[in-house]
């Protein structure tokens, strides 16, 4: 533009750092271990795949949603896992876009011929801290439909929330300092598996 | 009255020499200078200054009467001083219009009570600046304001049979008429220079053509009726063609060229800056050297100022909407030695040449007990202006004198600088700051 | 981004960046529920100097469903009246507290006036200025023609893609036309190809420098280069001679036509059947609106199904979704 600079382009959120900064938390087997587990439970919980829709949170939402998505398909007899997998993008719905330079939009996208009403909609992210991602989720869904039920699966969660929201699926809970940053990578977004922690004085 | 002596100061460039001013003529030049001096004498250090004579601008809007919250006599005048001139004229385009003796005589008063400069009245070519009727003429020319520079600036004379007319009529009594180049119906609406810079801005396109068509045939026109014709701030390659056409068939024809055709280009349009709109429009860089080059080379014979103040809210607005016109008197020299004599191409005796001998004899003012444009000579009137040619200064518009702060150049740095004006040996600038005529001579 | 003033401010990566925005807007607008919360407490002021309800509606439909305060400013004053001035009127707008200053105006360049003369901290977009540039015309334009153009299996909108290949032929009154210069600065930029048709009296002087190239002649573009695209610009009544003139009731005197009659014009530069059947099977028809029928384009044309002119409005939308979101979302970039 004529002045400032130019618009963001879409890429990865986080930055580029170090791949062996901090220390490791969850390598690939013990990611592997409770994706497995999550979908297990999910499964479990909702009585089968028939009404469920794994709504994954970009970026990496929505390579564990389709994770998940596929676990569930192995284990669970008639699932297509192409059907029970959508994103749901909150960045309009968050209540913190002015305190950061403009994000770019990800996708929202539902399987093709499904919508929300009367499933039982897991919302999929990588980690939960403050709670407030989950709460866009929860409006941006609420704009899409009316769910059953709305359930929440995250790989990490790492404490200090600032609204009341708890997750139903946790991979590992990771007490932190508020100096620490928890940093997810995943194969298909990052090319590998691995949550680290970095910073802060441990 | 105060005598004085200008120690060391470089005619022209040339070698320093010392200069003594007194009874409003140079008294005296080298040694002879200082051993005429006396008790009333106040020395100036000349020291590595260049003197030239005082300057003439034959191009020049000074608003009063009518817009005088742009600018008046009194503070255009001052402004000019400060700019190195001891004479500008003052075009017709004011209201009422400068078309009756009435008018001009009005202005020729006020600027002679101001007292920095002299002021000398154009009148206007047609009744109220329309281009139907002859306005006039003789009884300007006639009138106390000694009218001899004719123009309806701002507008063309036309109608090729009143254009005809009025270059026959002023031969009567040795006047020109100082034609404002620009043909109406091509410049309809026109904003600024027609060309790859306008089709990118949007802006209304206003042809070299517009400009040309006008110079050849009143050069024509002048050859057939035998008249003399001056061309106002010319501004295209193609007009500098004409004129040097014109002049080697021995057309009586000059043209004059204004400081900011010979540096700025229609590029700056895409600020949408409404200092930089005037008429006529800057044009390419083409142009500009065209024009430094017809400078240097005589084909372009004066620098005219076209100082055009505006009010901010004439300015302060989108492009279409603003006023055309830059101020100019105070950066007029700066400019030219910035253009011309840094880049070698003129030398300081040239520039006297342009910016005052021939400006005056144009105007028909270089003769009689208040010529100017005269020689730095013994016996010639004291018009002297000293310049510091080593000097850096950029320029702040609020800074200038003129009560219009519509500059083009705000920001950027010129070389040299007036330090002193001597107006018939009054010093109406001295280091670089205007003094008040009262505290002088009354 | 701080303001959008020119197409030709955009270079190729912000470029596709603003049309992925704009698909993912888009896809929000087909849902029950359009309205996002994004802009809540923000405020758009559409400021029109000249009428122009199509875009006035279109920014105002978009700034409501970010969920922005909206306020119409229908300014009227021009050089001739000497309204209010364009001064006063942006040091309004700056007491009222505008995020984003949206504007339409007869004189090329006030909206660049507007952002760059201090008079307001808003963003400025510009909604179409006198015959300079009307960018976000370009980029409806642009995605219009990206998705119909350069959609693949797997990316049926063409995210992430820019025009590269594409050929688009522009055709009218390109001299007075704020979305041809616009067009063909941002298409190029994208990568397609433009040629711009017009009478000789309708090409700009200068535009040997514009990326395009330059055709009188319509039907031997279309017979000959099989463009994939084709923009039929309109042309205003004013500009004709002759007998166009007499029927507008032009009260101009002596004003010369740039054509010597309308009919003459449809001749030799209007899109009919017979041109739409010589255009590639794939090529589509785009007007920037409001069309004369029967001048620039005829009924034929405009209702066939090649034509994606009421698209185009729908696309305009989520254009500007994308623009205001791009602008205003962010954290506010310190200036001064």
């Amino acid at each position: 533009m004529s002045s400032g600079p130019a618009v963001p382009t879409p890429g990865p959120a986080v930055p580029a750092g170090d791949d062996h900064e901090g220390t490791e938390v969850l390598g690939p087997a013990e990611v592997n271990r409770s994706l497995t587990r999550i979908a297990h439970e999910i499964l479990e919980r909702s009585k089968g795949a028939d009404d469920l829709l794994l709504l994954g949170i970009p970026t990496r939402g929505l390579p564990l949603a389709r994770r998940l998505a596929q676990r569930i398909a192995e284990v669970e007899p008639g699932a297509d896992a192409e059907r029970l997998v959508g994103s749901l993008d909150v960045t309009m719905y968050r209540d913190d876009l002015h305190r950061h330079p403009t994000r770019s939009i990800g996708a929202t996208e539902l399987p093709p011929g499904r919508s929300v009403d009367d499933r039982v909609v897991v919302l999929v992210d990588d980690v939960l801290f403050s709670g407030r991602t989950v709460r866009a989720a929860l409006d941006a869904l609420n704009d899409l439909g009316r769910p059953r039920s709305v359930q929440l699966a995250v790989l990490v969660d790492r404490g200090h929330r600032e609204l009341p929201i708890r997750a139903d699926y946790v991979g590992k809970n990771l007490p932190t300092s508020l100096a620490e940053q928890v940093r997810v990578r995943l194969a298909e977004t990052d090319g590998v598996d691995s949550v680290r922690i970095t910073g802060g004085a441990r | 009255m105060t005598t004085y002596l200008l120690r060391g100061a470089a005619p022209l460039g040339g070698a320093p020499t010392d200069l003594l001013l007194a009874d409003g003529r140079i008294a005296a030049t080298g040694a002879d200078a200082a051993s005429g001096a006396d008790a009333r004498t106040v020395t100036v250090d000349a020291e590595g200054l260049v003197a030239l004579p005082g300057l003439v601008d034959l191009h020049t809007h000074l608003r009063e009467p009518g817009r005088e919250d742009a600018e008046t006599v009194a503070s255009g005048t001052r402004a000019a001083a400060a700019g190195g001139f001891t004479a500008v004229h003052a075009m017709a385009n004011t209201s009422p219009v400068a078309d009756t003796a009435g008018v001009v005589e009005q202005v020729w008063r006020l600027g002679r009570d101001a007292g920095w400069v002299d002021v000398l009245p154009v009148g206007a070519v047609s009744v109220g600046l329309a281009g139907t009727q002859l306005a006039e003429l003789g009884a300007m020319a006639h009138s106390a304001a000694r009218v001899r520079v004719f123009s309806d600036d701002g507008h063309c004379v036309h109608d090729p049979v009143l254009m005809r007319r009025a270059l026959e009529y002023v031969k009567a009594f040795d006047g020109v008429i100082a034609q404002h180049a620009q043909e109406p119906r091509l410049t309809q609406g026109a904003q600024m220079h027609e060309g790859v810079v306008s089709a990118e801005v949007g802006l209304a396109g206003w042809p070299a053509v517009a400009e040309e068509a006008i110079i050849a045939r009143d050069v024509l026109l002048a050859e057939h009726v035998g008249s003399r014709l001056h061309v106002c701030h010319l501004s295209t390659a193609g007009s500098v063609e004409i004129v040097r056409w014109a002049k080697a068939r021995g057309i009586d024809v000059t043209a004059e060229v204004t400081p900011h055709h010979l540096l700025l280009t229609d590029g700056l349009a895409r600020t949408y800056d409404p200092l930089y709109k005037v008429n006529p429009p800057l044009r390419t860089a083409e142009d500009v050297e065209a024009l430094r080059a017809a400078l240097a080379d005589g084909t372009i014979d004066v620098v005219a100022t076209d100082h055009a103040p505006h009010t901010r809210e004439d300015k302060d607005c989108e492009w279409a909407a603003a006023a055309f016109g830059m101020t100019g008197l105070e950066t007029a020299l700066p400019v030219v030695a910035t253009t011309m004599v840094e880049t070698g191409r003129m030398t300081w005796a040239e520039v006297a040449r342009v910016l005052s001998a021939t400006p005056a004899r144009i105007g028909r003012i270089d003769s009689g007990p208040l010529a100017q444009g005269r020689p730095l000579a013994v016996g010639e009137p004291a018009n002297v202006t000293l310049v510091d040619p080593a000097a850096r200064w950029t320029v702040d518009p609020r800074g200038l004198l003129s009560a219009s702060t519509n500059t083009p150049f705000g920001g950027q740095e010129l070389a040299s600088r007036v330090v002193a004006t001597f107006l018939r040996g009054r010093a109406t600038v001295l280091e670089g700051a205007p003094v008040e005529p009262e505290a002088v001579t009354r | 981004m701080r303001h959008l003033l020119s197409a030709s401010d955009l270079d190729r990566d912000a470029a596709v960046a603003i049309l992925d925005t704009a698909a993912q807007m888009a896809a929000t607008q087909s849902r029950e529920i359009k309205k996002l919360p994004t802009l809540r407490g923000r405020t758009v002021v559409n400021l029109f100097f000249e009428d122009s309800t199509r875009t006035r509606i279109s920014f105002e439909a978009a700034a409501k469903r970010l969920s922005a305060d909206v306020i119409n400013f229908a300014a009227k004053g021009s050089s001739v009246s000497k309204g209010e001035s364009l001064k006063d009127t942006a040091l309004t707008l700056q007491a009222m507290g505008a995020d984003a200053v949206v504007v339409r105006h007869h004189a090329s360049g006030a909206p660049h006036r507007l952002a760059h003369a201090g008079w307001v901290d808003a963003a400025v977009v510009n909604a179409g200025d006198g015959t300079h540039q009307h960018p976000t015309q370009a980029l409806l334009d642009a995605f219009t023609l990206r998705r119909h153009l350069v959609r693949t299996a797997d990316e049926p909108e063409g995210v992430g893609r820019d025009l590269t290949g594409t050929h688009v032929a522009i055709v009218g009154d390109v001299l007075h036309s704020r979305v041809a210069r616009s067009n063909v600065a941002l298409l190029t930029t994208l990568g397609a190809r433009v040629t711009l048709v017009a009478p000789p009296t309708l090409v700009p002087v200068g535009v040997e420098a514009w990326p395009c190239a330059v055709s009188y002649h319509l039907d031997e573009v279309i017979a000959d280069q099989q463009p994939d695209a084709i923009m039929m610009l309109r042309v205003q009544r004013e500009r004709m001679g002759g007998s166009g003139e007499q029927a507008a009731g032009s009260a101009r005197h002596g004003a010369t036509g740039f054509f010597p009659s309308p009919l003459e014009y449809t001749r030799t530069f209007g899109l009919d059947a017979r041109r739409l059947r010589m255009l590639p099977e794939h090529a589509i028809v785009l007007h920037p609106g409001p069309m004369n029928r029967g001048l620039e384009i005829s009924a034929d044309a405009a209702d066939s199904d090649r034509a994606v002119i009421v698209e185009q409005v729908a696309n305009g939308v989520a254009v500007r979704m994308a623009v205001l979101y791009l602008l205003l979302a962010g954290e506010r970039e310190t200036w001064g």
